[in-house]
């Protein structure tokens, strides 16, 4: 690990300017991502930013009926809380699909949207890898993709987004808060926060630098039956190959978004509309414009397999 | 030996981006370019760790799982993988388990840390150290540690009602059952194939009918 200085911030605000002002300073909260890949010295930051203080580890109701999750609250205790597994248990779901148990007691929300791939091209320092080293080539391309993207790639990346939690916040429309060295304030709905690889792999989301997630906001309930179905190599603790976030209302109509098969959680509006017509219906818009590799091409019959596995769950316990 | 690997990947980086493309500038933080050697940085914290105040100045980029071993010569806690993976090194800090491999020393100012000395002795060993010993819940013992310190958390998360994978309806409680004990141990991994006696040493601890707890 290259050394680093180390500080801990006091306010939201503070933190950023911290951020700003060190050059190659990152923010630091769980760790559990960040300092596997500084021991890999994947990431290498001069200082660190520790944000465990700012006292954003709350879950709060919102005027409009919805809630608002700081960006501190471990991943334990968001799929706990009473409020989360009753309204939004898509969520709750989720997150203890993902990761393990000493894993989710200190990874937080704010963490988890931040986490980055686990291609193993990316890991692996003796290999090219644009996310890693721009410039320096895909070892994926033409290389062991069986874990990679099927749609959303580009011909510079075929990296997935890893998380399980991200993918039910994004059929949960959650809005990601933040907050800059200025003060200033905003909102990035959870379509836009995570970014297509395009030619900068690298560029991972929406955020500037320096700018700090405060908080994740869920609309109001939409009720219907919640389900998160994962599918993997291993029973637990492993990443998705494909999994889907379900919300199915009693009439068969509902919402769908895809992980494990793209850079970002994979949601399209033609397959919320298909809901009710049967798996193949969902599958065909999700995956239009598809371009697996012969490793991964199977992930394609595995969407919509698992869409029809994770509707018929809803419906038992709808 | 890491220093020859980084000077090898450092040249070949630089060939496969030809002269080109190594002029690009910036790179952002965490891209692998010859940097001057950055200076270690030292800074003191305090840690309670087994109800014992210890006062310490740490490298910032040691963990908590060198802390315990290296300067508290804890030596219970293991280094498996390093990398969050095995559960070997699995400590409680602030009542909760954490890999302390995938934490820093230094963002435990403060904090009350529980290792495996301190949940029992020999001469009076934790209800968990007990049961691994009558139900033969280990072989190498090499991450036997960290499975009593994650096997006295989870019975504990359960009670306190946390939900996991296998927990039919989120709104209920969970209960002790096998498949709910299996799903949260799935953390720590035991090389040897001890887990169907650590979930009765488990099963064994909250007093839950094992029966169907091995299938």
């Amino acid at each position: 690990m290259k050394p680093f200085t180390y500080e801990r911030a006091k306010t939201p605000a503070a933190a950023a300017a911290a951020a700003m002002r060190t050059p190659g300073a990152k923010f630091i909260a769980g760790g559990t991502n960040l300092l596997d890949l500084m021991k890999l010295e994947i990431e290498a930051p001069r200082h660190l930013v520790d944000v465990n203080a700012l006292k954003l580890d709350k879950i709060e109701a919102t005027p409009g009926g919805g809630v608002r999750i700081g960006a501190l609250v471990s991943n334990t205790d968001l799929a706990s809380n009473t409020r989360i597994r009753r309204d939004y248990g898509v969520l709750s779901r989720a997150i203890v699909a993902g990761a393990s148990g000493q894993l989710r007691n200190k990874a937080t929300t704010a963490g988890n949207l931040l986490q980055r791939t686990r291609c193993p091209y990316f890991y692996d320092t003796n290999q090219p890898c644009n996310k890693r080293q721009p410039g320096s080539g895909c070892g994926a391309i033409g290389g062991y993709s069986r874990q990679l993207a099927v749609i959303g790639t580009s011909t510079k990346c075929i990296a997935t987004y890893p998380g399980d939690m991200a993918v039910a916040m994004r059929v949960l429309d959650a809005q990601v808060e933040t907050v800059n060295a200025a003060g200033t304030v905003r909102a990035i709905p959870i379509a836009e926060f995570h970014r297509s690889p395009g030619d900068t792999p690298h560029i991972e989301t929406a955020l500037a630098p320096g700018e700090l997630i405060t908080s994740v906001t869920l609309p109001a309930p939409i009720g219907g039956s919640h389900v998160y179905y994962k599918v993997r190599d291993r029973a637990s603790y492993a990443f998705a190959l494909v999994s889907v976030a379900a919300v199915v209302q009693r009439d068969g109509s509902g919402r769908v978004a895809i992980g494990g098969i793209a850079p970002r959680p994979w949601r399209v509006a033609g397959a919320d509309a298909a809901m009710g017509q049967g798996a193949k219906a969902v599958a065909q818009p999700l995956l239009a414009g598809a371009k697996p590799t012969e490793d991964n091409a199977f992930k394609l019959a595995l969407v919509e397999r698992t869409i029809g596995a994770a509707i018929a769950q809803a419906r038992e316990t709808a | 030996m890491a220093n020859v690997t980084e000077m090898e990947i450092s040249r070949r980086g630089v060939m496969a981006v030809g002269a080109a493309s190594a002029m690009l500038a910036p790179l952002p933080a965490g891209a692998q370019v010859p940097a001057p050697k950055a200076v270690p940085v030292t800074m003191k914290v305090s840690l309670e760790v087994n109800g014992t105040r210890r006062d310490l100045e740490v490298d910032t980029r040691t963990t908590l799982l060198d802390v315990l071993r290296e300067n508290l010569h804890l030596t219970g806690t293991k280094k498996g993988c390093d990398h969050g993976q095995c559960g070997a090194c699995t400590v409680m800090a602030g009542g909760k388990r954490i890999n302390s491999c995938l934490s820093l020393a230094v963002m435990h100012q403060g904090d009350e840390i529980v290792t495996i000395e301190g949940l029992g002795t020999p001469e009076k060993l934790h209800p968990m150290q007990a049961a691994f010993i009558k139900h033969d819940g280990y072989q190498c013992g090499y991450c036997t540690p960290g499975q009593i310190c994650s096997a006295v958390a989870v019975l504990a998360e359960i009670k306190a009602g946390i939900p996991s994978h296998v927990t039919a309806e989120l709104t209920a409680r969970p209960m002790v059952t096998g498949a709910e004990m299996r799903e949260r141990m799935s953390g720590n991994i035991c090389r040897c194939g001890a887990y169907s006696n650590i979930v009765d040493a488990m099963a064994d601890v909250a007093g839950a009918d094992i029966a169907g707890v091995k299938a």
